[in-house]
């Protein structure tokens, strides 16, 4: 464990919390990346003279202070570093998503006016030349991967070990310059700037103080006994503020160890070979792993598939019990022991989880089943609630108080607060600086006391004193009759089912509600093999009328269960569409984070939505649709609506 | 027979898209080959220059993979006689030919089922392997040390075309498009100077086809690696190829750059039916 530090001696910018770790643990693993089917490792007294060489490098190319670097690229050490040596050159670093457009990234990039570029690749390097004449203050690119870039104009253009190289050879000239830009950093200085995804209008660009990232990191490290010797796996989107926690932030307070995988497809085999201890991951990965085990359980040898449901059903029954340390029968956890040995073990090995200490997920309500699966094997799953404004933590679930109805008890440091219409409110050390470049938003999310918004309803569970969530603020509503419309309350209730992948209610002010529904190509797919349906397209499986038939006894499914809720009963769906295409990011639908953003989906398929309320029994449609490279092209459909029974409600009753 | 024109012996050549490409590294001489009373290929001459994707065309039967295994030695010739790197080449096995840089892949995947594909770009390095069968079967100092430079190369190359989440998967489970890369990764592990591609692309849809045809602009590019492919597909052939030999019942029926083959109306007979506007 790092010795214990107080504001006034303790590192009190990023890259002295570096300089701390390659003098107190300099051999021990910093970052580790697998490259060419090795695992290739750096310690921290390399990984500070890496950090160093970058950014003699920015230095020597005219990065003043106060200027913007973006980073864009998948997880990789190098970018990393790139984000630590911004900062010692005394510029804010700002990581992008990879996956944004040109014009997403033109926006960014233009709104900060980042002078310099890192960037992963080519495909990163296209898209910033294409968009580079309306950037007036971008001057420079330096990219990982020189390849396909050989021909390209170099004049701007740098490959990122010739820009190290460049600082290398130029220490002499820019090393005090280099640490008396690090000495001025302090406290209050800007550690990073994040842009928020924006479910509404356009990003904004959270500044995150030293204070804000230091303070955090210790925290929240404390908070779950984080060490030295833990070991993450990187592979969440860089610009996203957890990643920059996690793996920036708590990795350098703490010293433990960040790995990144070889690509994006080799994630899985990566996770097993690394086998980390502390893990984060939003409820779709833990959705999409628990549905291939069970795809391939079905797969399985009939022994192994009733071995594998009897010790899953006995894991259920005592599982996490055991893992929150509760008083368990002998002949239980002797059972549990030998389930261990013949099932949960191989199952966490395979998964990658054996070694989990601290796991997290967040982001989006997570299933009671799926969470309930990865605990009853003995993994500690928790929740946590948090947004980029609060760098990251404002609630935490703690251990022995696990629950998948509740995102936990407030965070060391953070005070809460519920306002009248049920919004959360909260202030900690955490709080963001502001959105950059835009004091009226600020002004409307952190009042003068530092109590910040956080556009979410819920209230705090008496007794636990645990916070549940309810909605976005701002999208519960009104039904036309007064009740309460919560529509996320709905559609996570139906994304719980493998078969839907995503879910959009609507019902504001009007008199019931409807749904669209996506349906999860993997899970579905499967079950039409399995049955011998063909289908050539998306389109054409969504559309099957079985497929229709079982996303309707998951409607009423829901529908029931809603009803036995009194307060949110008026928002059972009567109608709903399956939907010809599935709701994609590049078509502005959803956030990159893959948060529905009502607004545009409600214009966008108005047509559909008028249906959905006149009663009729199929609508024709036209979508536009956007691919990955930027082309544009369109859609035709006719779409089935299909009626769903609903539950008689009180409200109703008392009406008659 | 054509004679090479003056622009053909220079030492450079400009195509059209402005691409500077080097000099002759191979070049065919009055090629005929005969299966008993068959002429496959009459009198054909053409050449390769240095760091160009040459394509070779036609329609079916015409001799083009005919062509193709004569370069790579499987065939002996009749008449004529290949040159490669200035000398004239003698009547060779496959395998001499593969050790003085000539790698290919195969109109029909031809590669170890159940092997994986780490194994199977391995194999690509073997004639690269000088250590004796039993330093490598005790796998001690030469044999080692082999192995860690060959391990190296191939993961290269897993990396460039980006295969490494099926690395350790066995071949038979990949599907068709991914076994086409396979293979071309094992050729490429060969570090060839002279890279031979028998219709790269047959059988992918669109989405496989950009790819391929992403990897095999990025292998010229990259590695600098001359490229002879035969492919069907026009609009692959016009857009990645930098000269054109056409060929119909065995006789060259053009050679040039893309632009000059389309307006060629003796090719446009032959193969293209209708004119490409």
């Amino acid at each position: 464990m790092a010795k214990p530090l107080t504001r006034a001696d303790g590192p009190q910018s990023v890259p002295a919390l570096l300089h701390r770790n390659a003098s107190e643990f300099a051999n021990a693993p910093a970052y580790r990346e697998k490259e060419y089917g090795i695992w290739q490792s750096w310690t921290w007294s390399q990984t500070r003279d890496e950090v160093e060489a970058l950014a003699l490098g920015f230095l020597e190319l005219g990065l003043d202070e106060g200027d913007f670097v973006a980073v864009i690229g998948r997880n990789r050490p190098y970018l990393y570093w790139a984000m630590i040596a911004a900062e010692m050159a005394g510029a804010v670093p700002v990581p992008l998503y990879q996956d944004a457009n040109a014009e997403e990234m033109a926006y960014v990039m233009g709104h900060c006016g980042a002078r310099i570029a890192v960037v992963g690749d080519q495909e990163q390097v296209d898209k910033i030349i294409e968009v580079q004449a309306q950037l007036p203050d971008f001057e420079r690119m330096i990219y990982l991967d020189p390849r396909g870039l050989r021909k390209y104009d170099h004049s701007k253009l740098d490959q990122y070990s010739a820009v190290q190289e460049l600082g290398r050879a130029n220490r002499e000239k820019h090393i005090a310059e280099l640490e008396a830009r690090q000495a001025k950093l302090n406290y209050d200085s800007t550690g990073v700037m994040l842009y928020t995804s924006g479910t509404t209008g356009k990003p904004k660009g959270v500044v995150l103080s030293n204070r804000n990232v230091i303070e955090t990191a210790k925290s929240s490290s404390e908070f779950d006994n984080l060490k030295r010797t833990d070991e993450i796996l990187a592979y969440l989107p860089m610009a996203w503020v957890g990643d920059f926690i996690f793996s920036v932030g708590q990795a350098l307070w703490t010293g433990f160890c960040t790995n990144c995988p070889e690509s994006a497809e080799t994630m899985h085999v990566d996770l097993r070979e690394i086998g980390p201890t502390y893990y984060f991951a939003p409820p779709r990965v833990f959705e999409t792993q628990l549905t291939s085990v069970m795809i391939r359980m079905e797969d399985a040898s009939r022994f192994k598939k009733w071995l594998f449901d009897k010790f899953m059903a006995h894991a259920r029954k005592v599982g996490p019990a055991i893992l929150d340390g509760k008083k368990v029968s002998a002949w239980d956890r002797a059972k549990y022991a030998l389930g261990e040995l013949m099932i949960y073990g191989p199952l966490k090995n395979t998964l990658g989880f054996s070694r989990v200490r601290v796991g997290y997920t967040a982001g989006e309500a997570i299933g009671p089943e799926i969470f309930d699966f990865y605990r009853s094997l003995g993994i500690n799953l928790k929740q946590l609630y948090g947004q980029t404004e609060a760098t990251v933590f404002i609630t935490a679930q703690p251990d022995g108080e696990v629950r998948s109805d509740t995102v936990g008890v407030t965070c060391p440091g953070v005070e809460l607060k519920i306002a009248d219409n049920g919004e959360v409110f909260y202030r900690s050390p955490g709080v963001f600086v502001e959105y950059y470049k835009n004091p009226e938003s600020t002004a409307d999310t952190k009042d003068a006391e530092g109590w910040v918004a956080t556009g979410d309803a819920g209230f705090i569970e008496e007794g636990s004193g645990h916070l549940r969530i309810i909605d976005r603020a701002k999208d519960v509503g009104q039904m036309a009759d007064g009740r309460l419309f919560a529509p996320k309350y709905v559609e996570n209730k139906l994304k719980f089912f493998p078969n839907v992948l995503e879910a959009v209610v609507f019902g504001n002010k009007r008199s019931e509600c409807t749904a669209f529904i996506n349906i999860d190509l993997t899970a579905v797919g499967n079950w039409a093999e399995r049955n011998n349906i063909g289908y050539a397209s998306y389109q054409e499986l969504a559309r099957h009328p079985q497929v229709m038939d079982t996303i309707q006894s998951h409607v009423e499914e829901v529908n029931r269960s809603v009803a036995e809720d009194e307060m949110l009963s008026g928002c059972q769906v009567h109608r709903f569409v399956v939907l010809h295409k599935e709701l994609d990011a590049d078509d502005g639908e959803l956030t990159r984070t893959r948060k529905v953003r009502r607004k545009i989906i409600e214009e966008k398929y108005a047509d559909i939505i008028t249906a959905l309320y006149d009663g009729s029994k199929q609508v024709s449609t036209e979508t536009e649709v956007t691919y990955e490279d930027g082309r544009k092209g369109s859609i035709k459909a006719t779409l089935e609506i299909r009626d769903a029974a609903v539950q008689p409600t009180s409200h109703q009753m008392a009406a008659e | 027979m054509e004679r090479d024109s003056v622009k053909d012996q220079a030492d450079s050549y400009v195509t059209d898209d402005g691409r500077t490409i080097g000099p002759t590294v191979m070049e065919m001489k009055n090629i005929t080959l005969r299966f008993g009373g068959v002429e496959a290929i009459k009198d054909i001459s053409f050449d390769i220059r240095e760091g160009e994707i040459r394509a070779i065309i036609g329609p079916n039967g015409a001799g083009k993979s005919s062509m193709l295994n004569v370069i790579s030695g499987f065939y002996v010739p009749q008449e004529g006689e290949v040159w490669y790197k200035g000398a004239q080449r003698p009547p060779m096995k496959p395998y001499q030919v593969a050790q003085q840089g000539i790698a290919r892949t195969f109109q029909n995947i031809a590669l170890f089922e159940g092997m994986s594909v780490l194994d199977n770009v391995m194999t690509g390095r073997l004639t690269q392997m000088k250590s004796g069968l039993l330093a490598q079967s005790l796998w001690k100092g030469k044999a080692e040390r082999e192995e860690v430079e060959n391990r190296e190369i191939a993961e290269k190359v897993i990396d460039f075309l980006e295969i490494q989440a099926i690395r350790k998967t066995p071949v038979a489970r990949l599907p068709y498009g991914l076994k086409k890369r396979v293979e071309l990764a094992r050729a490429l592990a060969a570090e060839p100077t002279i890279l031979l591609l028998d219709e790269p692309m047959a059988g992918m849809n669109v989405e496989e086809k950009e790819d391929m045809s992403r990897f095999i602009l990025d292998v010229n590019d990259e590695f600098g690696t001359t490229i002879a492919l035969i492919e069907h597909d026009m609009g692959v052939v016009m857009d990645l190829s930098d000269r054109v030999v056409v060929m119909d019942y065995g006789r060259k029926i053009g050679d040039g750059s893309p632009h000059d083959v389309r307006n060629n109306q003796e090719v446009i007979d032959a193969y293209l039916g209708v004119a490409h506007d």
